[in-house]
């Protein structure tokens, strides 16, 4: 072929016969795929397929550790109708169609991320290499952004793993690894990284040759011997009408139990699997390009795109005004503290390759942190998500004392103490004494950190890192700063938690900080319909119904009852009237039940292998006894979650937060407030700021001074106006 | 002999005009609590140990990461699984992957070998901070096959059929079967050291109420120093992993009710007849692990590091294992002082290794008498006599335990702690091991 040809995003080597196409997607530190990648590819095709001296294709990337990580979202964001998508998909159809039909044969050497569009272009070609690198993973994550695979990849993944598989990898969205995906094959082959090209070169150059490089499948016994039970599953479930029908039944009835009908999009693959299953190749693309198009424009898609968005800007975000500053290196990080909190904020760390040293009151305590820490690798261990040498090689970061030796180094020191303002303050000063340049990040929920800070010589290295319980699972870090607070330490934070693997968004001071205020009223309405006579269920019911993960009974037990009624103690001292705390929240605790830690709360806690249920016996402090009034679903919903929302714009009135988008990241990744709903932010845009409004003024209207709209809806809603420009 | 000719005690570092030897500062040093063998630790190897105590000594330190230049660590019984004891330390440590490690040994005097390896180093400008020490497992020893066994061994695994492979075992009898536990014998003299510490008992005339009475003081110094809190800062306290289940926070040997009638009950240990060592009047087998901090005193300055103290001279000397073995220090101690400028009457702590009660005697006796003097060292004068109340004053290796690599830098630590104390100037540190070699070094407290 012409190799004087220069593409724009891709780059040319032929050895042998064999051509070599690198994908490089010019300006971009990763692959992914647009119409310009694919319109270049084609072209590159043609070339190929003129060229009588090209035997054989070999597709790689020319990103260091990444594969085509998926498509171009961006160019899914702005697609304009469903019928525009829809082309989008067929499109892509046919440019992987015409790679299968591709007289000559196309090798994938495959290395980093093969996701989405990456893993479908792969599976189009006539033969897969992988490098067996831990970064090398293969998957089709669409229906995480509320689509599904758009360019035959509902198809084709069946084909090679077999409909079971195809349907636990594709409805989850879920990635493998190398070896995964040799045992189930995905992959034809998997090499060490440093033969990845050759070997694919020399698998290009055998298929032109003719060779045969996959076996013979194996007749019935044969299969039935090399692996018996994976054999008869197949037989049984795949190969006939009534067993494939069975599962995709169960599949579809599983998806509905977990989605609660919230997220069309894994319906929606399962659809076009089986649809190809049943009607062949040619009715599988019709559906999925049919279903892709009308998924992109979803408002749930509209939603989960605007999440990923959201995450991508923020992991570019300092934290600050001047995308110029720059924290410090954290070398080492100090932990007051190695109860529950400690323990995952160290766990994480030391996860991230960042030496820990931890203070603790006694021998016995440093010993249960340690074993904190310990226990959390040994879950991954057993779950084969890490190695022993993995874990004994990020536990030699951790060590533990019941001194101050050793503050003296650290460049972050994260308290996670009693939550008590003197005790924190009194860290605080003997830390600045021992380290006079060391940063001091409180892990309180709930102390304003400007009080703490006032304890500070330096206020500017004072701030808060709010982690959420547990640690090692939540996604999120709240970065608290006061007007103090210098910007090279909030980037300093920021920077730690990202490397923590958290999604970080920094927020301004003030009782409850963003996440814990907006829970207030939320928890509180909640307790005010209980008094009104709901039933817990019910109450749990609504929410989830509404698209919380757990509902604010089942929260509380869960965060404990005492804790919940001190969080607020704090904001009704804040906030006074609109925050009063029922007074059946004392009869509560006073009755000796603090949720799940002592065994004793909304809920029963007996046997953890039963599910619990309604411990009937709290109703008796509570007025209405254990007859429990009906009250609509909708409403308990509604006035839960209308308070939350409230709650988050006044705090972006106020400045608490930096801007709608952490706001609605916040409660997204923070409380689980439900993803396809974008957010408190996103979804009263979806709603209509006016409508909402207008709901919050009824409520108002019923229940008086609680539901007053905060001014920046007013302002909003009665421009019908935005919040998300 | 042949020590005359090479001992040169004008040789020393001091220069002519009197003023002292460049030196070295130790700025921290730190041990886990001296365990006996299979107890506490028995599920940690040597590395294991030095890892966790290194972890420790460099967290508490306060010294960024990237202040270590070096590593220098050291066990005594070999272990099967690593055979490079000091780079596996780093490796398992918080320090940085890229810190070069040796392993190095003297016996007994492992990690004072370690010490003033790191000390050379430093004074050399090769490295401006250096962590020394070592650690033992007796808990795991290596146990061996038999030669018969071993070799069976290898003839099976190259066997080609099963007939043949069970041929190889044909030949072996049932004491070729049994493993040998690992032997603390001297391979030249065939005696173990016990025997060689009893031995030393009678050409010298150490009596056994003499050995009792001796350990006696010392489990008294050691129970009172644990007692008064003077090991707090120098002990770390072990979680022991996997599961941190246990806590190990004291030397478990120091017996705080020891009684001279108890200990004068044992039975001898190497000689039913007219032996008179005992396990109550020699040290046990321990498992634990040591280490020091060395820096030089400029970099010390620099970082505004107040130091423990100064390692400011040492020696090494070796006598014929088949004359009295562990007799090593009194023939260490003259040189050491020499190039240290100073004298026996100039050290106000005297921290002497305590491998058997009989032995510590002897050298004692050693240092006093002038025919050894003149008769082993070639020198006019004896040492001298060491005042009572400066020897181990807070208790020796038979209370507190020997884990043979572990023992220098413990007591490098001891005695820089005593001697800051008593406001004291100077130290002797002597060690004796195997193999008739002898350790001694002189420490400058942190004001001389």
């Amino acid at each position: 072929m012409s190799t004087d040809t220069t593409w724009k995003n891709f780059r040319i080597e032929t050895h042998d016969g064999v051509v070599t196409v690198f994908v490089d997607v010019a300006g971009e530190p990763v692959n992914t795929l647009s119409q310009e990648t694919g319109a270049e590819f084609a072209a590159i095709l043609d070339a190929l397929d003129k060229d009588a001296t090209v035997k054989g294709i070999v597709v790689a990337s020319g990103k260091k550790d990444g594969f085509v990580a998926g498509a171009k979202i961006e160019m899914l964001r702005d697609v304009a109708s469903a019928a525009a998508a829809e082309k989008l998909s067929r499109d892509g159809q046919a440019g992987f169609d015409r790679l299968e039909r591709f007289p000559k044969p196309v090798v994938a050497a495959i290395h980093g991320a093969c996701l989405g569009g990456g893993l479908e272009w792969a599976m189009a070609c006539h033969y897969r290499v992988a490098s067996n690198d831990k970064k090398t993973q293969l998957g089709l994550p669409e229906v995480q952004l509320g689509v599904i695979p758009g360019a035959g990849g509902t198809q084709r993944m069946p084909k090679l793993v077999g409909i079971a598989t195809a349907l636990d990898l594709i409805l989850a969205g879920k990635a493998v690894k190398p070896k995964k995906a040799l045992a189930i094959g995905l992959i034809d082959e998997s090499v060490p990284p440093p033969l990845l090209l050759e070997v694919a070169r020399a698998r290009a150059r055998a298929l032109a040759d003719g060779e045969q490089l996959r076996p013979e499948p194996p007749g019935v016994v044969g299969r039935l011997r090399k692996d018996p039970q994976g054999a008869l599953q197949k037989i049984a479930l795949e190969e006939n009408f009534l067993g494939r029908e069975l599962l995709f039944r169960q599949a579809r009835k599983q998806l509905l139990a977990k989605t609660k009908g919230h997220y069309p999009a894994p319906l929606a693959a399962l659809e076009a699997i089986q649809a190809g299953v049943e009607k062949g190749l040619e009715a599988g693309l019709e559906t999925e390009a049919r279903l892709f198009g009308e998924l992109a424009v979803s408002p749930v898609a509209k939603q989960l795109m605007g999440i990923f968005f959201a995450t991508t800007a923020l992991k570019k975000d300092n934290g600050t005004s001047d995308p110029a500053v720059k924290g410090r290196k954290v070398e080492s990080l100090g932990i007051l503290g190695g109860g529950l909190m400690g323990s995952g904020i160290a766990y994480v760390t030391v996860n991230a390759g960042i030496p820990v040293r931890i203070r603790e009151k006694d021998d016995a305590a440093v010993a249960r942190a340690f074993a904190a820490v310990a226990g959390i690798f040994d879950g991954r261990v057993k779950k084969r998500s890490m190695d022993r040498l993995e874990k004994l090689s990020r536990m030699r970061l951790l060590t533990a004392g019941t001194g101050w030796e050793g503050m003296e180094r650290v460049d972050v020191l994260v308290e996670a103490v009693f939550e008590d303002l003197k005790l924190k303050q009194e860290m605080l000063r003997t830390f600045e004494t021992l380290n006079p340049r060391g940063i001091f990040a409180t892990n309180t929920s709930s102390i304003p950190v400007g009080d703490i800070a006032s304890a500070s010589g330096h206020p500017e290295t004072v701030l808060g890192m709010h982690y959420f319980s547990p640690v090692n699972k939540m996604p999120l870090l709240e970065v608290i700063v006061t007007p103090r607070t210098a910007d090279e330490a909030t980037a300093t934070a920021v920077a730690l938690g990202k490397k923590q693997g958290k999604t970080v968004i920094v927020v301004g001071d003030g009782p409850g900080f963003y996440t814990s205020r907006v829970l207030g009223p939320y928890m509180n309405e909640a307790v005010m319909l209980l008094l009104e006579g709901a039933s817990v269920e019910e109450i749990d019911g609504a929410l989830t119904d509404f698209g919380f993960p757990v509902g604010p009974m089942t929260l509380l037990d869960e965060v404990g009852i005492d804790v919940g009624a001190k969080v607020a103690k704090v904001l009704h001292g804040a906030f006074g009237d609109r925050m009063t705390i029922p007074e059946a929240m004392g009869k509560v605790l006073e009755s000796g039940r603090l949720g799940r830690k002592n065994g004793k709360g909304f809920y029963t806690y007996g046997d953890p292998k039963k599910k619990k249920i309604v411990d009937e016996t709290v109703y008796d402090v509570l007025p209405g006894g254990r007859k429990r009034k009906k009250i609509d679903r909708a409403e308990i919903a509604e006035r839960c979650s209308l308070q939350m929302v409230n709650e988050a714009i006044l705090t972006l009135g106020e400045g608490v937060l930096r801007s709608a988008r952490d706001g609605d990241v916040g409660a997204v990744f923070g409380l689980g407030f439900p993803p396809f709903r974008g957010g408190p932010f996103r979804w009263a845009d979806a709603e209509g700021t006016n409508r909402v409004l207008e709901r919050m003024r009824r409520l108002e209207g019923r229940f008086g001074a609680r539901f007053h709209p905060a001014p920046l809806l007013m302002e909003l809603g009665g421009a019908g106006r935005a919040f998300h420009g | 002999m042949s020590h005359h000719r090479k001992h040169k005690p004008h040789h020393a570092r001091a220069s002519s005009d009197g003023s002292p030897p460049p030196r070295v500062a130790v700025i921290a040093g730190l041990r886990t609590p001296f365990v006996r063998s299979n107890g506490d630790f028995k599920d940690l190897s040597a590395v294991d140990l030095g890892a966790l105590l290194v972890n420790e000594l460099v967290a508490r330190s306060g010294l960024p990461l990237s202040e270590f230049d070096a590593l220098i660590f050291g066990q005594v019984v070999p272990s099967q699984l690593s055979s490079l004891i000091a780079r596996e330390v780093v490796l398992r440590s918080e320090l940085p992957r890229t810190l070069p490690a040796h392993t190095t040994s003297r016996a007994c005097a492992t990690s004072v070998q370690a010490a003033t390896e790191a000390a050379d180093q430093i004074l050399l400008g090769h490295a401006d901070t250096v962590i020394a020490g070592g650690a033992e497992s007796l808990s795991d020893a290596p146990i061996f096959a038999s030669r018969k066994l071993a070799q069976a061994l290898v003839n099976a695994s190259r066997a080609r059929s099963l007939p043949e492979r069970i041929r190889a075992f044909a030949s072996l009898s049932l004491k070729d079967v049994a493993p040998v536990p690992p032997a603390l014998t001297e391979p030249t003299t065939g005696l173990t050291m016990g025997e060689s510490a009893q031995k030393m008992a009678w050409e010298n005339g150490i009596s056994r109420e003499a050995q009792d009475r001796y350990a006696l003081e010392s489990q008294r110094k050691a129970a009172d120093a644990w007692a008064s809190g003077k090991f707090a800062e120098e002990v770390m306290a072990v979680e022991v992993p996997p599961r941190y289940l246990k806590i190990s926070a004291v030397d478990n040997n120091v017996r705080r009710d020891a009684t001279y009638d108890a200990l004068a009950t044992l039975k001898p240990a190497f000689d039913r007849r007219y032996g008179t060592i005992t396990a109550g009047n020699s040290s046990p087998l321990t498992d634990g692990a040591a280490a020091v901090i060395l820096m030089s005193e400029g970099r010390a300055q620099e970082l505004g590091v107040k130091p423990l103290g100064f390692l400011r001279a040492y020696a090494y000397a070796a006598t014929d294992p088949g004359d009295q073995l562990l007799q090593g220090p009194a023939y260490a101690a003259p040189i050491a002082l020499d190039r240290a400028g100073l004298t026996l009457g100039n050290m106000d702590v005297v921290e002497m290794h305590e491998a058997f009660a009989a032995q510590v005697l002897s050298n004692l006796q050693a240092f006093a008498s002038r025919k050894f003097a003149q008769e082993k060292l070639g020198r006019s004068d004896p040492l001298g006599e060491v005042d009572p109340g400066r020897l181990n004053p807070n208790g020796g290796s038979i209370p507190l335990g020997h884990p043979f690599g572990a023992t220098g830098a413990r007591m490098i630590t001891q005695a820089l702690r005593e001697l800051a104390r008593r406001k004291g100037r100077h130290a002797l540190l002597t060690i004796c091991a195997a193999g008739g070699l002898g350790a001694a070094v002189v420490l400058d407290g942190p004001e001389a």
